[in-house]
């Protein structure tokens, strides 16, 4: 049992938390010491967490992914999954000792004591039934109003998460709904019962930003209702404005444990300390990782820089102030819907060019569109001044290796058959085959991997790793325009922080041109010399990067703004 | 090096891509100006009209004269020759012929059998019966098996379900006409409950329904539980459970009918064996019906009836798959939008 | 990842139904390869006094009707039955992967058209289509071969163009196209070798059902004529001494059974190691 030591000892240096508020109000669950583990897989989730959420109070759970903080939610309500076992010192919910709690005790907390938002509505909610069948069936599981009555009680529970002609909304299905709205009707199905604890796991994270703002004000009115909440998130600044106390999970341990405002301004962890600084939007335009993690880091090891690259910068452009990918007028529909409505840019050597949009906006459509796969409808992307997508794919080909894309999800990028040392020298036919493995090697250095993994595939690499080895091969062809596509959106925050400085460092030593797309706006901002904020298809804000997030003149970018959520000062 | 789980859940959602994959615009799609179920009855209509022409193109493409096959092993005599010339319009140029075969077939009628000096409608019109029942039983055999099984072991890691998965693994591979003779030597022959051969009576269908039936029991089965266990592990069976539904509830209300979508994309394939199956099982069984007839059209070289039995089972098999497809249409909703 | 973990599938193991499987089948490619190493008696030679004999002394197996002797019919036959089948399935696995391919690779006209004539051809029963093949052939092995191939070559075809679009729109061959290699490469590198890589699973699984559909054909009479030794007849003349000698019919039914449960194990397994990717 020597996690237990060292995680008392851990909790032991934080502040003296009482499991039970000083109120003398019982707590709608204590447990102490609770442990999940998955004996079929040798896993252990969850290794020894304490927690106590009062009537009324709001607790945040946050950690990245793998920190056992969903286990440990659903383990409250005793879902903590299949084949879980769970094992605690204390372990008291609703009034009940949980340790001697049979599936129909559990089943009789689950939705009346306790409901569960989960992220995602679309697959959080049957999507084969109405939305009015789902919150029909807590209505009736529970018998909380007689048959009769609950149509009415359905309409009423839409109407208050916010949802407008409820009667209409109750007889469609989720994916006809959008996300927001179904995000809220699942909501509205979690509290139908009137349970004293609301848990809500990641319950914005599919949403876009504005949305997500909506998402987390109908949470604060929940609790300004009265209700509990039980917050899961890996983000900090979302949790922020909800929480009263805040518990950092790391590894299926507490690491930190306070009120909300101290965890997040004053936090005595390290962990803690590191997560607060990697939200990038807290700094614009500085390293994003001041907390060396203990992967390992490329910037401390020196890069030698590729001699030629001074010359490499310029000898195309006759004007060096010309840009090297540009676009004008740029238009295409999918059928009866214009994804990229006449959009126009100019992307310059050296500079990074942030698009920044909510789904839908056409922002992956642009990056199609300079990547020259897809021909626009009208306008035009030139590139170094030439032709680009003009060009017949024929002759687009030797241009090929100057424009290079790094893509949200680099496992779909890899071919599965793949070693990573084939997948770097992919683009390497040039070079004669002894040097591809020098080269290889060489650019995965750069990049900060060991050569040792030129022979794994890339299933078995973590996150990080495999958006890694998808930088180093954009680079092999030393591309003088490199279009980023959410390359950082799946990745955990710390991870993320890490990517955009190699991103940030290889701009600075190849002069490498930019076009950097993501939903977010903190991280659009840190890396951005210039934006574009895009809507529904169409640039509605464009200028110095600087400038937008500070003085945005389109309200569309204001509102963007306002919504990002933000960490206390 | 730990290996990565297969699935690590992205911390952060993806933006959805615009388009799914298989809507590009860069592929064809159908013409959206038909409604749904209209382009289903034309592609239907196009299946049967490919059904007539590969069964022309049989007759065509065998070696030897036309008159000869058609003839097969019946009586030859002139007057016979100068009747299937005049049918079949042989003296005509080679569109006509086609097309006046497609037009004969659209008024349903299928053709005359030279060899049983009958019209191939009244050969098959009186053996569609029986085999109707007994491809009916079997399937509602297989379908009742494969529920209760699928339902019974799914998501349980214990003994039971790797009984029945083994069980299913034999019922999937043995061929039908085993099974028969198995199900013969120990209920009839050793037994005696049923009998050997006939669809006199009733009980004589149980053998041959099983027979036809098991194998459908083991492919549905499988497809079932794999689809039971695959929506059992979806987020919004977590939702329900934490509404405090029961297991059963959740299975009932939740996870059958996300199950039910991939056994009735299989539909197709079932029809093939239900029927393919009855040719093997009335001859096992020595039971009346289309698959015996099309059995000794076959020896005979009767082609008019062999074409016939082709035609005949492309339209059963588009009508069931016009049927399915509507019937996926009201399990998924996100197919009536879309 | 710890949610994940519980719910991931447990690794594939060598287990022993698999190891059991793999012996058996090895067992049945020496009766194809090399009868005459498991038995020495001839499996045509009748002898009509020791007709319907059970299983003893000088016939492990018994003797069938005409007093032939059931296990060497049954050794033999495995050339027949088998053989047979993987003919077929080689047949059916090269010109259904040719053609879905072509289909999958071709223009928007060409490979529509193609696809539509797998779908129409697909709908068709196996087992009618095969008849209607052999109605034109007449009965026989080659036809056999022939007709059981040719009915099975749309399931291949229009899987191997199912899988060939999968991998042309992936994300691994758009990403090769930005590195600016030449559509052949492309093809070669990324769409071939992962189009086709599934195939031998498939085929695995698909020469059971060949098997069976073999068996089929020939306990309707359509396959190898007698007296040649084949398990789909040796069964359908069985039918009628059921009654007095069940052994007759036992022992072609479980060498056809565990051929096919075997392939089918062993199909299963390979596909699952594929799906795994487990190098």
């Amino acid at each position: 049992m020597t996690e237990v030591a060292i995680n008392r000892a851990g909790s032991a240096s934080g502040p003296a938390t009482a499991p039970v508020p000083a109120t003398g109000v019982a707590p709608l669950v204590a447990v102490e010491n609770l442990r999940v583990s998955f004996p079929a897989s040798g896993v252990e989730a969850v290794r020894g967490v304490s927690l106590s959420i009062a009537p009324g109070e709001c607790v945040a759970l946050v950690g990245e992914s793998g920190s056992g903080k969903s286990v440990t939610a659903r383990a409250l309500i005793g879902l903590a999954g299949p084949g879980a076992r769970v094992r605690a010192s204390a372990f008291r919910v609703g009034g009940g000792d949980a340790l001697t709690f049979g599936p129909r005790e559990w089943r009789r907390l689950r939705g009346r004591f306790a409901g569960l938002v989960l992220q995602d509505a679309l697959v959080s909610l049957d999507p084969l039934r109405t939305v009015g069948a789902e919150i029909t069936e807590v209505l009736a599981e529970h018998d909380v109003v007689p048959r009769p009555a609950r149509p009415e009680r359905v309409r009423a529970l839409l109407e208050a998460v916010g949802v407008r002609d409820p009667e209409v909304r109750a007889r469609q299905h989720p994916h006809q709904l959008s996300g927001g709205l179904r995000q809220r009707a699942l909501i509205a199905s979690a509290i139908a019962a009137e349970p004293e604890l609301l848990i809500a796991d990641e319950p914005t994270t599919a949403l876009d930003v504005t949305v997500q703002a909506q998402i987390l004000r109908l949470l604060a009115d929940r609790k300004a209702a009265g209700t509990a909440l039980l917050m899961i998130s890996h983000d900090l600044a979302v949790v922020a404005a909800v929480a009263d106390r805040v518990l950092v999970m790391r590894d299926g341990v507490v690491v930190e444990d306070g009120p909300a405002r101290e965890v997040l301004t004053a936090p005595r962890h390290d962990y803690t300390r590191a997560l607060l600084a990697a939200v990038p939007s807290a700094s614009p335009r500085r390293s994003a990782s001041p907390v060396p993690s203990a992967s390992p880091v490329p910037s401390a090891s020196p890069v030698p820089r590729r001699p030629g690259r001074s010359q490499k910068a310029d000898p195309h452009g006759a004007d060096p102030r010309g840009a090297v990918l540009a676009a004008t007028g740029l238009s295409v529909a999918y059928g009866s819907r214009t994804a990229v409505d006449d959009v126009s840019f100019r992307l310059h050597a050296g500079e990074t060019l942030g698009v920044v949009g909510e789904s839908g906006s056409g922002k992956t459509t642009l990056a199609r569109l300079a990547l020259g796969l897809l021909a626009p409808d009208a306008g035009e992307v030139t590139l170094r001044g030439g032709p680009w997508s003009g060009l017949p794919e024929r002759r687009r080909r030797p241009l090929r290796p100057a424009v290079q894309v790094i893509a949200q999800n680099p496992l779909d990028s890899f071919d599965p058959r793949h070693t990573v040392g084939r997948l770097v020298a992919d683009p390497l036919s040039a070079l004669p085959r002894p040097r591809r493995r020098e080269r290889a090697i060489e650019l995965l250095g750069r990049v900060g991997l060991p050569p040792e993994l030129l022979g794994r595939r890339p299933r078995e690499l973590s996150g990080g790793q495999r958006q890694r080895v998808a930088i180093a091969r954009a680079l092999a062809s030393r591309p003088e325009v490199l279009i980023c596509d959410e390359p950082v959106s799946a990745l955990d925050v710390s991870i993320q922080a890490q990517v955009l400085d190699l991103l940030a460092e290889i701009q600075a030593e190849d002069g490498t041109a930019l076009l950097f797309i993501s939903h977010d706006l903190g991280v659009v901002r840190h890396l951005s010399d210039r934006v574009l904020v895009m809507k529904d298809g169409r640039v509605v804000e464009e200028g110095d990067a600087h400038e937008v997030f500070l003085r945005p003149r389109h309200p569309y970018t204001r509102e963007l703004l306002a919504a990002v959520p933000r960490l206390p000062e | 090096m730990t290996a990565a789980p297969p699935a690590p859940r992205p911390p952060i959602s993806r933006p959805p891509r615009p388009h799914p994959p298989w809507s590009r615009p860069s592929w064809p799609r159908p013409p959206a100006w038909l409604g749904a179920p209209l382009r289903r009855l034309v592609s239907a209509a196009a299946v049967l009209w490919a059904a007539a022409t590969t069964a022309y193109a049989a007759l065509l493409l065998a070696p030897g004269d036309t008159v000869d096959l058609l003839v097969g092993d019946g009586a030859d005599t002139p007057e016979i020759r100068a009747q299937i010339v005049a049918e079949w319009g042989l003296d005509r140029p080679e569109a006509v012929r086609y097309l006046s075969y497609l037009g004969r077939l659209l008024h349903g009628d299928l053709g005359r059998s030279y060899q049983l000096q009958q019209d191939v409608g009244e050969v098959l019109a009186g053996q569609v019966g029986p085999t109707a029942r007994l491809t009916l039983a079997a399937a509602a055999v297989g379908v009742a098996l494969a529920f209760a099984l699928a339902v019974a072991t799914a998501g349980r890691s214990a003994w039971p379900r790797r009984i029945v998965s083994a069980a299913e693994l034999v019922a999937v591979s043995v061929p039908q006409f085993v099974i028969g003779i198995v199900l013969l030597f120990v209920f009839s022959f050793s037994l005696g409950w049923f009998p050997v051969s006939g669809a006199a009576d009733p009980q004589a269908l149980v053998l041959p329904a099983l027979a036809l039936g098991l194998p459908v029991a083991g492919v549905l089965g499988q497809v079932l539980r794999e689809g039971l266990e695959r929506a059992l592990e979806q987020p919004f069976v977590v939702t329900a459970r934490s509404r405090g539904l029961g297991e059963r509830a959740v299975v009932a209300r939740h996870a059958l009918r996300h199950a039910l979508l991939p056994a009735v994309t299989l539909t197709g394939w079932f029809t093939g064996v239900l029927l393919g199956g009855a040719v093997i099982t009335e001859a096992l069984f020595g039971r009346p019906g289309l698959g015996r007839v099309a059995m000794q059209a076959v020896s005979a070289k009767d082609m008019p009836v062999v074409m016939a039995v082709v035609i005949l089972s492309a339209a059963v098999y588009v009508t069931i798959s016009v049927l399915l497809d509507l019937a996926y249409r009201i399990i998924d909703p996100r197919l009536r939008s879309a | 990842m710890a949610v994940a973990a519980p719910l991931a599938r447990p690794g594939v193991r060598l287990r022993p139904g698999l190891v059991l499987a793999l012996l058996v089948l090895a067992v049945l490619v020496v009766a194809v390869a090399a009868p005459g190493l498991v038995t020495r008696i001839d499996p045509l030679a009748a002898d009509p006094l020791r007709a319907l004999a059970p299983p003893g002394a000088g016939h492990p197996l018994g003797t069938d009707h005409l007093g032939r002797d059931v296990l060497a019919r049954v050794v033999h036959g495995a050339r027949h039955s088998l053989g047979i089948g993987v003919l077929a399935t080689a047949l059916a696995v090269g010109a259904g992967s040719l053609l879905g391919l072509a289909a999958g690779l071709a223009g928007r006209l060409a490979g529509e058209a193609l696809a539509r004539v797998f779908d129409v051809l697909s709908t068709f029963p196996e087992l009618l289509l095969a008849l209607l093949v052999i109605a034109i052939t007449g009965p026989g092995t080659w036809n056999v071969v022939a007709a059981i191939g040719i009915a099975q070559i749309p399931t291949y075809a229009r899987v191997v163009r199912a899988q060939t679009f999968v991998v042309r729109r992936s994300g691994y061959v758009e990403q090769a196209v930005t590195f600016g290699h030449s559509r052949a490469r492309v093809v070669a590198r990324h769409v071939l070798p992962n189009v086709v890589g599934p195939v031998p699973v498939l085929a695995t699984i698909g020469l059971g059902q060949a098997v069976i559909a073999t068996s089929g054909l020939s306990f309707l009479g359509m396959g190898p004529q007698p007296p040649a030794p084949e398990w789909g007849t040796m069964l359908a003349e069985s039918r009628d001494y059921l009654r007095v000698a069940s052994w007759v019919a036992f022992s072609p039914g479980v060498a056809l059974t565990l051929s096919v449960v075997c392939l089918t194990v062993a199909g299963r397994h390979l596909q699952r190691r594929f799906e795994g990717r487990t190098p």
